[in-house]
């Protein structure tokens, strides 16, 4: 029985890859042959869908614009995160307890009760249609995990260090950008990579929150998808360039990745 | 209940082991007496855990034979061997309660409750569990918990041999001396055999009858607590037994007579005629060195008070002697002194071994 | 556990958080409230309702429907990318070039944004130039996700236990990985047999991240919009309308501001409420 046993792995694999690869197999077929015919490989080979894409700014500026507001949320995310997960792993304060699960219930609020609301608020300050508003948007859920990831991390670390470091007489943020945060940085590496994440795959409130100027990739996809008709090769290849920074980012944080979860604190 | 020999075994982790350092476990042969207690003695990285995993079956020797009285047992999973381990670190089952822990490895056997019962609480009686029978395992202290480990493999009555593997490391030091003579109460009381595995040498005599001492890989010397003290088979068993360990130093051979700084050194072993590619040294323990109105000539340049008596530490060409002075003797603090070594007990090594 | 000292400056470290997830739920919040509690017929004009808003929709058997459909839909996908994934976990090797190789490429599908997950799957299960919908056709069954209702159920079950089973087995992994050796040696030695090890070490270790797993599993599960909306539209008819998309349709399809107000609160209300209650039910045991 255990000689088999690599087959599960390996047949779930197969199964999570079979709806990738028909995306990638239509992303080279012409519109002709997606609709008249039925193909396991691409009969006539293009690249015309790619290059529509980076060629039609409307196109290739729905991916500018996501990875802006991505990298832009997951800076914000994590620079703010570290000092109130430090706070939480070693000090007791009014409301501390409280002040957490509070947190951790904006992680529990769905986005469709948000959209409206968000668009409003939006509006109202004047940010609505830039990338700012998306990523401050999307502080609503990432700030609190990326809390709770390093809070789990933070306090997995002696308070020794921080009390020799205090006897050697390093001021306080010294010690915490010197010593500290290099301490943790498999940690900061764990919240950065799940801030980009969530931030990269949401949608709802990314679409509400942008008309022209930071449209994310995503609801360029919808709109087209809806608007132009059957134009799914463009689909396909605008859905298989979005996979390409996700795997990106799950290569280089591969090593992290069970050890964040290890945690639990996701 | 078993003799246990281990027939040449050699061990590699590589794949295609080729260079002599390539072996975890160096070509080695030894035989354990079926109801002995045995220590195997060494500092970390010596191979004593590869050594049984290999007895216990969790790994297979790249070559040579494991045999329980006359049967091979080489190809044999640990479970079908009979034999039980208490490892490093306590190995407990946190869901269950302390008896179904203690109950566990002879339910996965099979036995009828009414058996399981007795045994287990004759058992807990004997590791003054009993009262803790029905709590929740998970909540016990360390020692608590290592004692379920030890209980598991002392539960069931055909045991061949039981294994510890460093069992008093995350034991607080006031307990590790009760648990140490626990373990060696209940050898007495059911006469089966144990391995011990340390790096402790106060462990390891107290508890053996007989010490195995390994260094990488090989085993240096198979003997009793005194014999490893009285007459150690090589210089790293001097070293690493007795505190402070023996001195070793350098000497010539000429014409069956042994020279340390020029002086003639009586010695129990003769070496007949030296030759110039081995290296020979003399060991001689501390307490085996007395200092003397004649003899060799040393600067004394340490004295530390350890109790009932001071080590001395004397420095002659460079080499440093180690002595024991009894309290109440007179010691010079610093400067000029004599030593004497006691013929009896000073021996020659050569290349490391005992000539 | 760290010993904590007590320290008011504390909040200083938090205010930055505080305030930006303030700026984000506490007014949005705040003016879902708002509407919940009054009508209004445009030009800003507002009258109080009271509660109103709550008893129509708590009564309404539109939203009973959707209810049903998010509890039904939550608890399938629960039931299979629970085992699932323990199972996947548990197959998966342990040590050596694999290990990576497997992590990467499970991971992969948590990456993808949702609408392109939703617009996958839809390409993929067409019943005439989709993979899956030729593949299920041409074995007799007829199969179509955009007429049959049972179809939309199953391609919607199928695609989330694509999307997501693998944050089972990642966090079931990491459980697994953090079991000593010692503990399967142990366990070989007490002639424990696989079942045994299943339920004596692996479970309890996996206690703890299964606990978050269903938790997120839940959670996430029932705030689902992008994927089915992409996937069927809700269809066919209402068939796989859950609870987001009603409330996305009530709220910027029909205007209705009121009664999306007041189910956003219920809905907000029900996840918190069933999340404590996970949380109570699968913790209990620890406490005592």
């Amino acid at each position: 029985m255990t000689r088999y046993k690599w087959l599960v792995p390996a047949l779930y694999i197969i199964f999570l890859m079979l709806p990738i690869y028909w995306l990638l197999n239509m992303s080279f077929k012409t519109t002709n042959e997606i609709l008249g015919s039925f193909t396991l490989f691409p009969a006539e080979f293009t690249l015309d869908n790619y290059r529509k894409i980076f060629t039609d700014s409307t196109w290739y500026m729905g991916y500018v614009n996501s990875l802006t507001y991505v990298v832009i949320n997951t800076v914000i995310s994590v620079t703010v995160a570290l000092p109130a997960a430090y706070a939480f792993s070693r000090y007791r304060f009014v409301g501390d307890k409280h002040l957490f699960f509070w947190l951790l219930t904006n992680r529990m609020a769905p986005p469709a009760v948000f959209a409206l609301p968000f668009f409003q608020l939006y509006s109202a300050v004047g940010l609505f249609d830039t990338h700012i508003a998306v990523a401050l948007a999307h502080c609503l859920f990432n700030i609190p995990l990326a809390v709770w990831i390093l809070e789990g991390f933070m306090s997995g670390v002696p308070k020794e260090l921080d009390e020799t470091a205090y006897v050697d007489g390093y001021p306080f943020w010294r010690f915490f950008i010197k010593i500290f945060l290099p301490t943790i940085a498999a940690g900061i590496g764990v919240a950065a990579f799940f801030c980009f994440m969530f931030s990269w795959v949401e949608l709802l409130l990314a679409k509400t929150l942008t008309s022209v100027e930071a449209k994310p990739i995503a609801a360029t996809m919808t709109r087209t998808a809806s608007t132009s008709g059957y134009e799914l090769g463009l689909l396909a290849a605008a859905g298989t360039l979005t996979i390409i920074p996700g795997a990106f980012v799950i290569y280089f944080v591969r090593n992290y990745i069970a050890k964040g979860f290890a945690l639990g604190r996701v | 209940m078993a003799r246990i020999h281990l027939d040449q075994i050699r061990h590699s982790y590589l794949a295609s082991p080729s260079a002599e350092d390539d072996w975890a476990l160096k070509r080695l042969d030894l035989e354990w007496r079926d109801g002995g207690a045995y220590a195997l003695l060494g500092p970390s990285g010596c191979g004593k855990t590869t050594l049984l995993n290999i007895i216990s079956g969790l790994l297979q020797p790249t070559e040579g034979r494991v045999v329980f009285d006359g049967t091979d047992m080489t190809e044999v999973p640990p479970e079908a061997r009979n034999i039980a381990q208490v490892f490093q670190f306590p190995v407990i089952y946190d869901t269950m309660t302390v008896y179904d822990n203690l109950a566990f490895p002879l339910r996965n056997r099979g036995m009828e409750e009414r058996g399981v019962d007795a045994r287990v609480r004759e058992i807990a009686d004997m590791l003054d569990l009993t009262e803790t029978l029905g709590n929740r395992a998970a909540g016990l202290t360390a020692d608590g918990k290592q004692k379920i480990s030890l209980g598991r493999g002392l539960v069931r009555s055909d045991v061949n041999v039981i294994m510890f593997d460093e069992p008093l490391t995350v034991i607080d030091p006031h307990l590790k001396w009760v648990l140490r003579s626990k373990l060696k109460e209940l050898h007495q009381r059911i006469a089966r055999t144990m391995i011990y595995v340390t790096h402790d040498q106060t462990e390891a005599l107290t508890f053996a009858d007989r010490v195995v001492v390994m260094h990488e890989g090989q085993v240096v010397q198979s003997g009793t607590p005194v014999e490893l003290f009285e007459k150690p088979q090589h210089t790293f068993v001097g070293h690493f037994i007795g505190s402070p360990g023996m001195n070793v130093l350098p000497c010539m051979i000429d014409s069956g007579k042994c020279y340390f700084a020029g002086a003639e050194i009586k010695t129990s072993n003769t070496v007949s005629a030296g030759s110039k590619d081995t290296a020979y040294e003399i060991g001689i323990r501390p307490e085996f060195v007395k200092l003397s109105r004649k003899g060799i000539a040393v600067e004394i340049v340490k004295v530390a008070d350890a109790g009932r008596y001071r080590i001395v530490e004397a420095q002659r060409d460079g080499h440093t002697i180690r002595l024991l002075a009894k309290e109440d003797a007179e010691v010079p603090g610093r400067g000029t002194a004599h030593v004497s070594f006691d013929p009896g007990h000073t021996q020659i090594y050569a290349n490391g071994w005992l000539a | 556990m760290i010993r904590k000292t007590t320290n008011q400056k504390g909040w200083l470290f938090v205010a930055p958080v505080v305030l930006l997830v303030a700026f984000n739920a506490v007014i949005p919040l705040m003016t879902v409230v708002n509407y919940s509690i009054q009508e209004t017929f445009g030009d800003n004009v507002f009258f109080f309702e009271g509660v109103k808003w709550f008893e129509e929709v708590l009564h309404s058997e539109r939203f009973h429907a959707a209810l049903m459909r998010q509890l039904a839909f939550t608890g399938m996908i629960l039931a299979i990318e629970v085992p699932l994934g323990v199972a996947i976990a548990l197959a998966m090797p342990r040590k050596g070039p694999w290990v990576s190789v497997c992590l990467v490429l499970m991971a992969l599908p948590l990456l993808i944004p949702w609408n392109v997950v939703g617009a996958m799957w839809n390409i993929f299960a067409l019943p005439d130039i989709g993979l899956l919908g030729r593949t299920i056709n041409a074995l007799g069954i007829d199969y179509n996700f955009t007429r049959q209702p049972g179809s939309a159920w199953f391609t919607l079950i199928l695609m989330d236990v694509w999307h997501w089973t693998s944050l089972v087995v990642l966090l079931a992994y990491a459980g697994l990985s953090s079991i000593p050796d010692a503990f399967y040696q142990a366990a070989k030695i007490d002639g424990a047999g696989a079942w045994a090890i299943f339920r004596y070490i692996q479970l309890p270790k996996m206690k703890r991240v299964l606990t978050i797993a269903i938790l997120l599993r839940f959670m996430d599960s029932f705030m689902i919009y992008t994927e089915p909306f992409v996937l069927t539209g809700g269809g066919p008819g209402n068939s796989t309308t859950l609870l987001s998309i009603d409330l996305v349709k009530i709220a910027l399809g029909q205007f209705d501001l009121g009664p999306a107000a007041a189910m956003s609160l219920i809905y907000f209300l029900i996840i918190l409420l069933l999340s404590w209650v996970f949380y109570t039910l699968m913790t209990r045991n620890e406490a005592n």
